[in-house]
């Protein structure tokens, strides 16, 4: 045995804490160990070519790389051995960085336990065989869940390289958020404008299958080859009949519009059958179960199926869909929520009728919005004063720890667009103002300029004037004169944040990964893989990821798209190697395995002995664990390799002989 | 030289949720004892009792199991068989005389990296009040 084991420096991220010179001395004393070397950075290119270099030169059968954690760079150094001639799972990783440096401050205590841990993989290393990846074909079609500016950006990139692409959204309509906001900042662009002409071209584009009001319900398979169940919900309407023409809603027995529509987010109303906004894609009308007459009693004149006589789109019969689709990569696209204002009562949301979040605000300073564009009260009144309070929701300690990155900015925009619409007195209450974006600096420098006050306090209360017009105080700390202040208002705008979807834990289940503190889809490395998660061939694009605004957002989805379209042009995969098999000589046939395996990789052959089907085999190991006889084996965590893993750890603990092995010789 | 008991702990972190917890630990520098040394497994469904066992055996004063949280397994299921094992296994311990503290099966996120070092620091403390658990197996202190 010739191993070689390779100390990283890490710069002082590991040198600082551990001797790093005494690991060296170490690891040199143990046996089979031919060489023992540290490095700055073993990573870079001259720290692999020392390990190549040593192969060659050492004839080298084993490599110990003792470093940072094998989720960084396992494959950069078995990418290396595997230059050299040497089969690449001969190589194994210590971790003593994040395991180790990074979280003791004891340095004696850090380079005992670096020992232990060199002195394990030495001798699990030891037991390692030669393997070879497996190869599997990768589908060429990619699935996109979420229509907002994330999806449909995701989309078109994917579209436009000749990739099929089937884009899910759940409500009846693409569009996601951004269809509700009226100007974006900086550039005050009206985000309809850029954002129609994109939804158009989705469903114009023949590589896109954009199938709306539909969820994703089941996901089975792996990188390369999920397969995908898809429940098209039933909107009523024939969407292949529908023409848009929207005559069954001028038609509907409801001459008043009586339904809370919450595209408005419930300034408005809309009646049972509907269209979301008026520039939806498709341009498809829906019927809501819960409000329509013809659902709830049966009884309805129906005079929306009579208005559409010609073209008999109407379908009250209609049953939900269940497609299953192949895809090989998937973009989740899912979004976000908005914090609801209702949860911080002292700001009043829900029991003074004045008071707004922002994105009410954006309705109705929207021209298609419930007031026309006009910034109006309850009562209709222009407002003469207006106060917006910075970080609803966000940076504190008892909603959300978390920036949500884009409320001030969004906030300075309605500050200036309130000002120019009613000529109010606007007051922006902040904690600090966050512009850190191309040209958004300026753009709070001009909303300054044009007379916007700003108090640096984060207000720590809104109650009513108590003169009987409806105003209402706003109550800070102004911080710069060092002063409450008490500023009547007409309007409070809350500048609510962003929160993960209410179902992103249920709908994360679905796809494999995982969230992370704050709720938001886990990205696997926030610098190194951004738009990955741990589950292979699946992407992150936009909110659903973290709070980011429509610049960041269309830049993460074409990473998401770029990696998609990586793994898809690839055509194979190599997944690792780590499966499951059985001895057929050694197995009894006692069955304990069969019903283990979540995958139903596991097969009993001709009555008298269990098989694993290596593509389905995704290598928990559970199986492996649970036979009486030992006869299932794991590549890459055998028996023999943890058992040694474990006396290598322990070595130091036993005096003498230490005391016997309790299980008999393997 | 006086010799000074630290407990040391074999941990069994699945490669998903816990190894990669204990990483989070490690990248927000939560400073945490330094007896446990991590095994790494793809599942907490792989860590086979014998592992345990051997550990034991070999002069541990502590194992841990790491896995995902119920319902969040990786491999589906892993975690729920560990945690059938694990309830057969403790009674095994017990008959051995391993007292109940010396044996845990935690459920750990990878977002949580705080809990690594409330798990790995309750139980050092826990394992000094106790004692090792080979009376002959002392580390000696540098």
């Amino acid at each position: 045995m010739r191993t070689g084991v390779y100390v990283c420096h890490c710069g002082t991220n590991i040198a600082g804490t551990i001797d790093v010179h005494a690991l060296i001395g170490y690891a040199g004393s143990l046996p089979g160990v031919a060489l023992a070397r540290e490095y700055k950075y073993m990573c870079s290119d001259p720290g692999q070519e020392l390990i190549r270099q040593d192969i060659c030169d050492y004839k080298l059968d084993r490599v110990v790389v003792a470093a940072c954690s094998p989720h960084l760079h396992e494959k950069t150094f078995r990418q290396a051995v595997e230059q050299a001639g040497l089969n690449p799972f001969y190589c194994h990783m210590v971790n003593l960085r994040e395991h180790d440096s990074w979280v003791h401050a004891d340095k004696p205590a850090a380079t005992e336990k670096a020992m232990d841990l060199v002195r394990a993989a030495v001798r699990r290393v030891k037991w390692h065989v030669p393997l070879e990846r497996r190869q599997v074909p990768v589908h060429a079609e990619v699935l996109v869940v979420g229509g907002g500016i994330a999806g449909i950006d995701a989309a078109l990139t994917l579209a436009n390289a000749g990739k099929h692409v089937y884009l899910v959204e759940r409500e009846p309509t693409i569009g996601g958020h951004m269809a509700q906001f009226d100007k974006t900042f900086p550039t005050l662009d009206c985000a309809a404008c850029i954002l129609t002409p994109k939804m158009t071209a989705v469903k114009a584009h023949r590589n896109i299958t954009l199938w709306t009001y539909s969820e994703v319900r089941q996901v089975e398979g792996y990188v390369g080859n999920y397969s995908v169940t898809v429940r098209r919900k039933p909107r009523y309407v024939i969407e292949k009949l529908c023409v848009g023409c929207l005559e069954c809603i001028q038609a509907c027995v409801y001459k008043q519009a009586k339904v809370p529509d919450p595209f408005n987010l419930g300034l408005s109303k809309r009646k049972p059958v509907y269209i979301p906004f008026p520039q939806a894609v498709p341009q498809v009308v829906a019927i809501d179960p819960e409000t329509c007459i013809e659902f709830k009693s049966g009884k309805c004149k129906k005079t929306c199926v009579e208005v559409c006589a010609e073209r008999n789109a109407i379908d009250f019969k209609q049953q939900a869909e269940i497609q299953t689709i192949q895809v090989g990569a998937i973009i989740l696209a899912t979004g976000f929520d908005v914090f609801d204002g209702a949860r911080i009562p002292y700001y009043g949301y829900g029991l003074y009728p004045n008071v707004y979040t922002a994105l009410e605000i954006e309705r109705l300073v929207n021209a298609s919005g419930p007031t026309g564009g006009e910034v109006v009260l309850r009562d209709g009144r222009k407002p003469a004063s207006v106060g917006i309070v910075h970080c609803v929701g966000s940076r504190d300690l008892h909603t959300n720890r978390y920036c949500s990155r884009v409320c001030c900015m969004y906030s300075l925009k309605l500050a200036h667009l309130i000002k120019e619409k009613t000529g109010a007195d606007v007051y922006n209450f902040y904690i600090d103002i966050r512009a850190p974006g191309k040209a958004f600096e300026e753009f709070y420098n001009r909303v300054a300029e044009e007379g916007v006050v700003f108090v640096r306090g984060k207000a720590a209360d809104v109650y009513p004037a108590g003169n009987g017009d409806g105003r209402l105080i706003v109550q800070a700390e102004d911080t710069l004169l060092g002063m409450i202040r008490k500023i009547p208002v007409d309007m409070v705008v809350l500048a609510t944040g962003l929160e993960p979807r209410a179902d992103a834990n249920d709908v994360r289940r679905l796809f494999n990964i995982g969230c992370s503190g704050d709720g938001f889809f886990l990205e696997r490395h926030p610098k190194l893989a951004p738009v990955n998660t741990f589950a292979d061939g699946i992407f992150l694009a936009g909110c659903c990821q973290g709070p980011k605004d429509i610049p960041d957002t269309v830049a993460q989805s074409g990473a998401a798209a770029a990696q998609a379209l990586a793994l898809i042009d690839a055509g194979v995969v190599e997944l690792e190697p780590n499966t499951a098999h059985v001895l057929e000589d050694a197995c009894s046939g006692c069955k304990t395995c069969l019903p283990l395996c979540p995958y139903s990789a596991i097969s009993f052959v001709e009555e008298k002995k269990a098989r694993i089907n290596e593509v389905l085999c995704k290598g928990c190991g559970t199986c492996v664990a649970a036979c009486p006889s030992g006869s299932i084996r794991q590549n890459l965590f055998e028996d023999e390799e943890i058992f040694e893993e474990i006396d290598g750890l322990l070595a130091s603990a036993a005096v003498g002989g230490g005391p016997v092995r309790i299980q008999g010789d393997l | 030289m006086p010799e000074v008991y630290e407990p040391k702990i074999v941990a069994f972190f699945c490669n998903w949720c816990t190894y990669l917890a204990a990483d989070l630990a490690g990248t927000s520098r939560i400073k945490h004892a330094p007896n446990a040394r991590v095994i790494r497994v793809m599942c907490s469904g792989r860590v086979d009792p014998q592992f345990v066992l051997d550990a034991f055996a070999r002069g541990a004063d502590g194992v841990l199991i790491g896995g995902c949280h119920p319902g969040d397994c990786h491999y589906q299921e892993g975690n729920y068989k560990a945690l059938r094992r694990v309830a057969l296994l403790r009674r095994l311990l017990k008959q051995m005389g391993i007292e109940e503290e010396r044996f845990r099966l935690e459920w750990i996120s990878a977002a949580e990296g705080e809990k690594v070092k409330t798990v790995i620091n309750d139980m050092v403390e826990k394992l000094h009040a106790l004692g090792p658990r080979v009376p002959a197996c002392r580390k000696e202190v540098a």
